[in-house]
């Protein structure tokens, strides 16, 4: 909640680098106005070290935010959309499709630049105000995004509603219309769900997970609720599972310990819990 | 993730969104009409008092999952034994016991005839045992290490015992001074006597995915200490992931061993969740046909391995998974969820169930 100073965002995302996580996303172009802990963003990406082989993805909500990402030496950047109607215009007020109008305008950009462009489903397992969100209405959407030029889509439990079952009805619907090689799920940890909800992508055939170090980021619908899954206890069960992911637990546990010193607030990852013997 | 500018915060209805959340079901009961929601208490309305629990459609049969699914609470016991930092009153466990009964729960682990000396915090266990209300329908095994805890639990009203063994020769020895055959032995002894007066016998097998001491353990030395329980008479083996070291991959190749000599049907899993891995193996083994899973209300109970460290998965966050995969507890979430904030308040604790972080917090 409170604005993190620019210094320690940057030694954050030096530290995940070294960490080895291979894409680190580091900020967003939106305006200040409406998300202040993201005012520094040029700085951020100027100030940070541009590891080999690591790519830096930013946010870009418009054509605005996405020139001004460039301008400050974004090499690729992140579209937003939802499955939900009544979210798409709470959260960014307009239409599903005045939306992804939006997206295709920063796809088209994108593509002269030569920069790549990832997009995000928001709500795809649930809506804190549509409630149930239809699978195919999930496929839809990531369909549109994915023929629009999008190389990737990450498919988003924003509020951690889902379970396994909802995970695979909702994956079934999208990889008939989406080969899943460009499909990521991003699992919300509020009810819990988030690391099973994970494994059932990863048996479907989904090989690319978001997650978040420490499980940062709470739930702006549930106060002292949880939000993103933690990147260490995910990591835990990756490697349990005998899937290389190149990241270091070790290190990303001391990245993890780090800004929750900075932050001053306890660690959302329970393998971190259980390794400090404090 | 998305950009949430802090105006949508204050406009949403948490509410309104477990109206339309079809997830939290009450599978058994069908729709719940408020009306039904007992009260809280002198003057304190129901956080969920308005809102409506719809049915979940069934998709269990075509998931290859299975359709219904016991859950054993340990809270109580295992739960309450590992809170080292206040030894509860027993009128509070008496009560907390009593709510359970009233959730839905088929089975609640009351409590451990095992020398006060060794586990202070079961000392009360006779006055537990015989002061909680035994309600039709709902069984109370209790912890019986050795042939004396098993006679006075008898003479105390118990009328289904548990022995505890570990598949790690070091477990076995500091857990319970004696080696994994001695340990044997005596549980013969207890099920035994237990056979011979028709009281049903668990059997739990410790470390089961790993140990403090050795760290790796064979699914072989799981079998092996698993079909020396089955065999002595244990209905069913609870295989413990006692300090929560385990990861899918390796419930599922310990459960493919056991299940090569134990039926899947008189096995359970009883999986704690020190590094978060829990459910996700809990969801493994339910994949794997296991359909009784061990869990403790607002996951009670630290690790006495890792201090800080989180213990049992918690009640709430799995009927939370098994509602929203269709699969039929019979247990309601909402009466474990006020059960869960019952033995918190009186602890003095937060709760480990995120469930019930997300729910209450609203």
């Amino acid at each position: 909640q409170n604005i993190v100073p620019t210094p320690i965002k940057i030694k954050l995302i030096d530290m995940l680098s070294e960490a080895g996580l291979t894409v680190i996303e580091a900020t967003s172009f939106v305006s200040p106005k409406w998300v202040p802990q993201m005012a520094d963003n040029a700085e951020v990406l100027k100030g940070i070290q541009k590891f080999p082989g690591v790519n830096y993805p930013v946010l870009t909500p418009n054509i605005k935010g996405f020139q001004a990402a460039v301008a400050a030496g974004a090499k690729e950047v992140s579209v937003f959309g939802a499955a939900s109607e009544q979210f798409t215009r709470k959260n960014t007020n307009c239409s599903i499709e005045e939306s992804l109008q939006r997206s295709d305008e920063i796809l088209r950009a994108a593509r002269a630049a030569g920069i790549p462009v990832r997009g995000y489903v928001s709500c795809a397992l649930g809506c804190p105000y549509e409630g149930k969100i239809s699978p195919a209405k999930v496929a839809e959407i990531t369909k549109k995004m994915y023929s629009m030029g999008c190389y990737e889509i990450s498919l988003g439990d924003t509020i951690g509603v889902g379970t396994p079952g909802v995970m695979k009805d909702m994956l079934s619907a999208v990889i008939h219309e989406v080969p899943v090689a460009a499909l990521a799920v991003h699992c919300h940890d509020t009810y819990g769900q988030a690391l099973a909800n994970t494994l059932m992508a990863l048996q479907m055939g989904v090989s690319v997970v978001d997650s978040s170090v420490a499980g940062l980021g709470g739930c702006p619908y549930a106060q002292g609720a949880s939000g993103n899954l933690a990147t260490e206890d995910l990591v835990y069960m990756l490697s349990g599972l005998g899937m290389h992911t190149g990241v270091n637990l070790q290190k990303l546990l001391e990245a993890g310990t780090f800004i929750c010193q900075a932050l001053n607030r306890k660690t959302s990852s329970k393998v971190a819990q259980a390794t400090c013997k404090l | 993730m998305g950009n949430v500018p802090s105006a949508v915060k204050h406009c949403l209805s948490y509410q309104q969104l477990l109206r339309e959340h079809l997830w939290i079901g009450d599978s058994v009961a069908g729709a719940l009409d408020p009306a039904q929601v007992p009260p809280r208490g002198p003057g304190c309305p129901h956080p969920f008092a308005h809102c409506q629990l719809v049915s979940l459609p069934e998709t269990s049969q075509s998931s290859g999952l299975p359709e219904y699914v016991k859950i054993v609470e340990v809270g109580p016991r295992d739960g309450l034994q590992n809170e080292k930092v206040v030894i509860v009153p027993t009128d509070i466990k008496i009560e907390f016991i009593n709510q359970l009964s009233q959730t839905g729960l088929s089975v609640i682990e009351v409590t451990s005839f095992v020398s006060s000396r060794w586990v202070p915090q079961m000392a009360d266990h006779i006055e537990v045992m015989k002061g909680i209300h035994q309600y039709p329908g709902v069984r109370y095994p209790v912890l019986t290490p050795n042939l004396q805890g098993f006679h006075r639990a008898v003479a105390a009203g118990a009328t289904e015992i548990s022995v505890f063994g570990a598949a790690s020769e070091s477990f076995s020895k500091k857990n319970i001074n004696c080696s994994i055959e001695e340990s044997m032995e005596k549980f013969e002894a207890v099920v035994k006597s237990a056979r011979h007066m028709n009281i049903p016998a668990r059997g739990y097998v410790s470390c089961a995915l790993g140990c403090p001491y050795e760290g790796n353990i064979t699914p072989q030395k799981v079998t092996e200490v698993s079909k020396r329980l089955y065999g002595m008479g244990c209905y069913e083996i609870s295989l413990g992931d006692t300090i929560g070291v385990g990861t899918p991959g390796s419930m599922r190749r310990m459960l493919e061993n056991v299940m090569k000599e134990i039926p899947p049907s008189a096995l359970a899993v009883h999986c704690h969740d020190t590094y978060g891995q829990a459910l996700a193996n809990i969801l493994t083994a339910l994949q794997m046909g296991i359909n009784v899973v061990d869990s403790a209300v607002s996951g009670l109970g630290g690790c006495p391995y890792a201090k800080g460290a989180s213990g049992n998965v918690a009640t709430e966050d799995l009927i939370y998974m098994l509602n929203g995969l269709g699969l039929n507890t019979g247990v309601n979430l909402y009466k474990v969820m006020e059960a869960g904030d019952f033995i918190c308040k009186a602890v003095n604790k937060t709760t480990n169930s995120k469930v019930a972080q997300a729910s209450f917090n609203a």
